[in-house]
């Protein structure tokens, strides 16, 4: 590995992903050699929310993984801190996922690093969304990645949300975005609860129950495993930054949120 | 038809030694010290946007002196290679030493190669679990490296700043005591003020990004606290 000098010309600027790329080690998931044998063989992540509320955003995810039927992971991670402001959720086909969430983490911090400041959260969306275009090819075979984001925007006092589609396409969403596969009934739950001045700790149930929801509806979405004790992620940004909950917290909610639903069932 | 003049070898390393030596003492000083708490690096630089002190990696940061777009131009190239060896292997298998010999061989290259040396000089800092597994490494204008112990001291006054921090131990002392023992030794008569300082610490324990830059008005908080050390 040669020591990184350029020329005028060529140098990548703050861009780490074309830094990469000039040393060969950026991923090729080109038409030639992105072709599995069976896409069922490719691990797949499912649903990710994310959800404003007064004072930041919440991100969350629930852990499985499948392949095909198969359920291939019990605890992957698919909710990560983007930076210290910024949180991105993945759904879709998780090798490239990963490799994504682990290159535009970089990107962030090397910009970050080089400039000596943060980019806008604007910018941050937009290189996230950059790379999912970079990412169609492999997409029209069959291994799809759509993540969302999720950030406060400190030059405008606000939580802010992103969602994207295949083509790279960005839609900032007023309140709230969801992708994977159980998102359309994770979107419902948020649509319907709701509320534009809710603390962190509403929005928190909130996320909770949607994705309760979609795991009861959706096969490829995991729920709050009681017996191993694995509780889907959800994370909060505010002006403080990103904070992941603690897992007791989390555990105790939707303890809750369950015995609500007992008493509910109980009635009828 | 033009006859090159013959020039010694000797004579060549001099001139480009003396040339070099004269840029890096026109600017100002960078001191650097080991504590309790970790690595204080603090610079004597009235500007707040062509800073001398960056992160580089998790544990590690740099300090530049001499001419400002030929350090940078060295701290990009250190971020650079650092992510990229992160990025290759994992955030645990980059370390200081690598990077010291990295800039030491562009350096030194350029030295005799280029039409002209660079006139910095730089520090790699890279702080550990304790004060034993904390790593100074100084590199000159010619490629040529010391690890320095304890403390390290890098511009046109360093000798005289070297033989003040020498004084103190500073060892089991907390950043804010450390900070007043650097910011003593870079100062003549008069005491520099925040404003005229840059200052940032690679904090000990913990995960991830350990490099902090401090603001002004914590600068000046942590000067104005009475002295710990007897």
């Amino acid at each position: 590995m040669t020591f990184p000098r350029f020329d005028v010309h060529d140098d990548p600027g703050p861009n780490f992903s074309s830094l990469v790329q000039s040393y060969g080690l950026a991923p090729d998931y080109s038409p030639a050699s992105a072709t599995p044998a069976s896409m069922a063989d490719v691990v797949h992540g499912t649903t990710v929310v994310a959800c404003r509320f007064d004072g930041g955003v919440v991100i969350a995810g629930d852990r499985r993984a499948t392949s095909g039927n198969l359920i291939s992971h019990r605890n992957m991670k698919k909710v990560f801190a983007a930076d210290k402001y910024s949180g991105v959720a993945i759904a879709g086909a998780a090798g490239p996922a990963i490799e994504m969430i682990k290159m535009f983490q970089l990107q962030l911090e090397h910009y970050e690093k080089i400039e000596g400041t943060h980019l806008s959260l604007e910018g941050k969306a937009n290189q996230l969304s950059m790379m999912v275009r970079g990412n169609l090819q492999a997409a029209m075979m069959g291994m799809v990645v759509v993540p969302i984001f999720a950030g406060y925007d400190r030059r405008r006092n606000k939580g802010r949300v992103w969602a994207f589609d295949v083509t790279g396409g960005r839609y900032e969403e007023t309140n709230y975005v969801a992708s994977g596969s159980g998102s359309l009934h994770a979107r419902t739950v948020i649509k319907l609860g709701y509320r534009p001045d809710q603390s962190r700790e509403q929005a928190l149930d909130l996320v909770i129950s949607a994705l309760f929801t979609a795991a009861d509806e959706d096969s490829a979405t995991g729920g709050p495993d009681l017996v191993r004790k694995i509780y889907p992620i959800v994370a909060s940004i505010t002006r403080d930054g990103y904070a992941e909950a603690p897992e007791s917290e989390i555990a105790a909610r939707f303890t809750d949120y369950v015995a609500g639903l007992h008493d509910q069932t109980e009635d009828v | 038809m033009n006859m090159p003049f013959y020039v010694p070898p000797e004579q060549m390393m001099r001139d480009r030694a003396d040339f070099a030596q004269k840029g890096i003492a026109r600017g100002r000083s960078l001191v650097t010290v080991e504590c309790a708490d970790g690595i204080v690096l603090c610079a004597e630089n009235p500007s707040r946007n062509l800073r001398k002190i960056s992160e580089i990696y998790d544990r590690i940061a740099f300090g530049g002196v001499g001419k400002y777009n030929e350090y940078d131009q060295l701290r990009i190239a250190g971020i650079r290679a650092a992510d990229i060896r992160g990025y290759t292997y994992s955030r645990d298998d980059v370390d200081a030493q690598t990077l010291a010999n990295q800039y030491a061989q562009m350096m030194g290259q350029i030295f005799t190669h280029d039409v002209k040396p660079m006139e910095v000089e730089i520090l790699v800092a890279s702080v550990g679990a304790d004060l034993d597994s904390d790593r100074l490494f100084h590199i000159r204008y010619d490629g040529s490296v010391s690890d320095e112990d304890g403390f390290a001291a890098l511009g046109g006054e360093a000798e005289q700043i070297r033989l003040k921090l020498k004084e103190t131990d500073t060892s089991e002392m907390g950043f804010a005591a450390a900070l007043r023992v650097a910011v003593d030794a870079l100062s003549d008569e008069e005491s520099l003020t925040p404003e005229k300082l840059e200052v940032g610490v690679l904090e000990r324990g913990g995960e991830g990004r350990r490099f902090r830059r401090l603001e002004n008005s914590e600068i000046a908080e942590m000067l104005a606290e009475p002295s710990l050390a007897p």
